[in-house]
């Protein structure tokens, strides 16, 4: 068992590793189940569990809190849960199914921010949801979440709300700065990414919370933005990712928000690179040097097939190569 | 106490009422609830795309759905695409092209395909490799996959 988890191991940690390693879709799962002892499935099958269809944010929330002491648990997408259920791996005694929840599928922009539901699909951002830059970047990241078929069930939020290291949607919640809305019976709080994110597949998020929203602030015009992820077969989860946004006023970087996912517990910013990028003129050079202050910023994960150093200088590459596809 | 629910599936336009475990995936009920075992059930986490059926327009995972979910969708799978004797231009095309060997994969790439072609028959290459790599075969290589799913297209956009 090689997963670093930082802090020290307690129960729910071994538990979150087992849980991240086999959430990652790859056939050789099972080869490190059976090295590592914790058994091959015999069966497929998700366990028991009584079904609950809310009509409202208010009936789910309120099922949520009678619930979800009794391992409740929110079904959206089940593009991870239900694997997670078939592996039994989860165990969930009650499901609350969002999905007929009408209220839940709001996509849309105001002046300052594109609010998205608990409904909204991967599948939904294929075309710019949001004029100018947040439309197109949001567009082309999706292309790198799992395949067609699960973008058409998988959410944003619930991306968000399992928060896997490697998810894309993940990193551009921590890269943008979204605002996360986790409403309950007792009413609706708000939570910056960066306070959401709180280690691998955990978040701020209580069990009778239900992440109704997420708000992405819009990107001004002229916003310039690269994402890079590299994996060994397209599809899978990334070994690590880089998402670069910057504005170039008078030729020099404004704003620049570099943002690493993948390759620590949490996707995060990582103010070591913006540092270095910051009014000065987009060019090869600095690149080089912010994804080398990048990787050397970071406490890399490591499992059997990624040894931390290796994802390191996966940082470094993938930094560098997001800079470079946002460079005018 | 195992929950059992009474579920209505409209597969291929008839209806099937079934009262099962609401545990139970879309794919099993079909399969063993419904009597149409030409949805295979491959690796059963979302990988493999063997259990790809249409579900409103859209192509999906089955083994990634519980079948009480589906209630109320009008749900598509490869028993439905023939009309009667005459075979769909795509199992044709699987057929002429060779696009299978032992045929495990061929009911969900078929149902992958055509969703994929109904929305646009039109489709780029690239886009098409790109959709058709969700799904995974362990004999053809793919190769004639591609050409077999690129002649259905022809044929279904000289058609209108
Ligand atoms: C083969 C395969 C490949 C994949 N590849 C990728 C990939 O490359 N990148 C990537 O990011 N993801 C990938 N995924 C995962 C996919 O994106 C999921 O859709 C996503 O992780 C979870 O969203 P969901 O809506 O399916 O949530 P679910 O599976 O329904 O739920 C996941 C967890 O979040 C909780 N939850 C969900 N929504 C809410 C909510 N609104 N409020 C409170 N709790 C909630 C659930 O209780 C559960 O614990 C892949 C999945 C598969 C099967
Ligand atoms: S059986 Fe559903 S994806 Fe493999
Ligand atoms: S034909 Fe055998 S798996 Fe595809």
């Amino acid at each position: 068992m090689s997963v670093r988890e930082p802090g020290q191991p307690d129960d729910t940690d071994v538990a979150d590793a087992r849980l991240y390693r086999v959430g990652k879709p790859c056939i050789t799962w099972h080869i490190d189940w059976a090295r590592e002892g914790f058994g091959t499935p015999s069966s497929m099958k998700p366990a028991p569990f009584r079904y609950h269809v809310p009509k409202s944010v208010d009936e789910a929330v309120a099922l949520l809190a009678q619930l979800a002491p009794d391992d409740g648990r929110v079904l959206a997408g089940g593009q991870s849960l239900v694997p997670a259920m078939a592996f039994r791996l989860a165990r969930p005694a009650h499901l609350i199914d969002i999905n007929g929840i009408a209220t839940l599928e709001r996509l849309a922009a105001d002046g300052s921010a594109l609010t998205i539901g608990a409904c909204v699909r991967h599948a939904a951002f294929h075309r710019p949801v949001a004029d100018g830059p947040l439309g197109r970047l949001l567009a082309s990241v999706v292309r790198h979440i799992a395949h067609y078929p699960i973008r058409t069930r998988g959410t944003f939020c619930g991306s968000l709300a399992h928060a896997d290291p490697a998810s894309e949607w993940c990193l551009v919640a921590a890269t943008l700065g979204a605002e996360i809305a986790a409403t309950s019976a007792r009413g609706t709080r708000r939570i910056a990414a960066k306070d959401f994110f709180t280690g691998i597949m955990t978040t701020a998020l209580a069990d009778e919370e239900l992440l109704a929203e997420a708000r992405l602030p819009l990107l001004p015009a002229g916003t310039r933005f690269g994402f890079q992820e590299f994996n060994r077969r397209a599809g899978d989860f990334a070994i690590a990712m880089a998402l670069a946004v910057y504005r170039v006023e008078d030729g020099v970087i404004a704003d620049p928000r570099i943002g690493v996912g993948g390759a620590e517990s949490c996707p995060r910013r990582l103010a070591e690179a913006e540092r270095i990028l910051k009014g000065q003129a987009p060019r090869g050079d600095l690149f080089r040097a912010a994804a080398g202050a990048a990787a050397a910023a970071i406490d890399p994960i490591e499992d059997p097939a990624t040894p931390a150093e290796y994802r390191r200088e996966v940082v470094a590459a993938v930094t560098r190569q997001a800079l470079e596809r946002a460079a005018p | 106490m195992i929950e059992k629910r009474d579920v209505t599936l409209t597969i291929n336009g008839t209806t099937h009422r079934v009262h099962v475990e609401s545990r139970r995936t879309l794919v099993d009920v079909i399969r063993d609830d419904c009597g149409l075992t030409g949805t295979h059930a491959g690796c059963e986490h979302g990988v493999c795309g063997s259990c790809t059926v249409i579900l409103d327009d859209t192509p999906v995972r089955a083994c990634l759905m519980f079948a009480v979910q589906a209630e109320g969708h009008r749900i598509r799978t490869v028993e439905g695409l023939a009309e009667g004797d005459v075979l769909h231009p795509l199992q044709r095309a699987f057929m002429a092209h060779h696009g299978l060997q032992c045929g495990f994969c061929t009911p969900g790439f078929l149902m992958l395909a055509t969703s994929v072609l109904e929305r646009d028959p039109h489709i780029g290459d690239e886009e098409l490799i790109d959709l058709l790599a969700s799904n995974l075969c362990r004999c053809t290589g793919y190769q004639n996959i591609i050409k077999a799913v690129r002649a259905a297209a022809q044929e279904m956009r000289s058609r209108g």
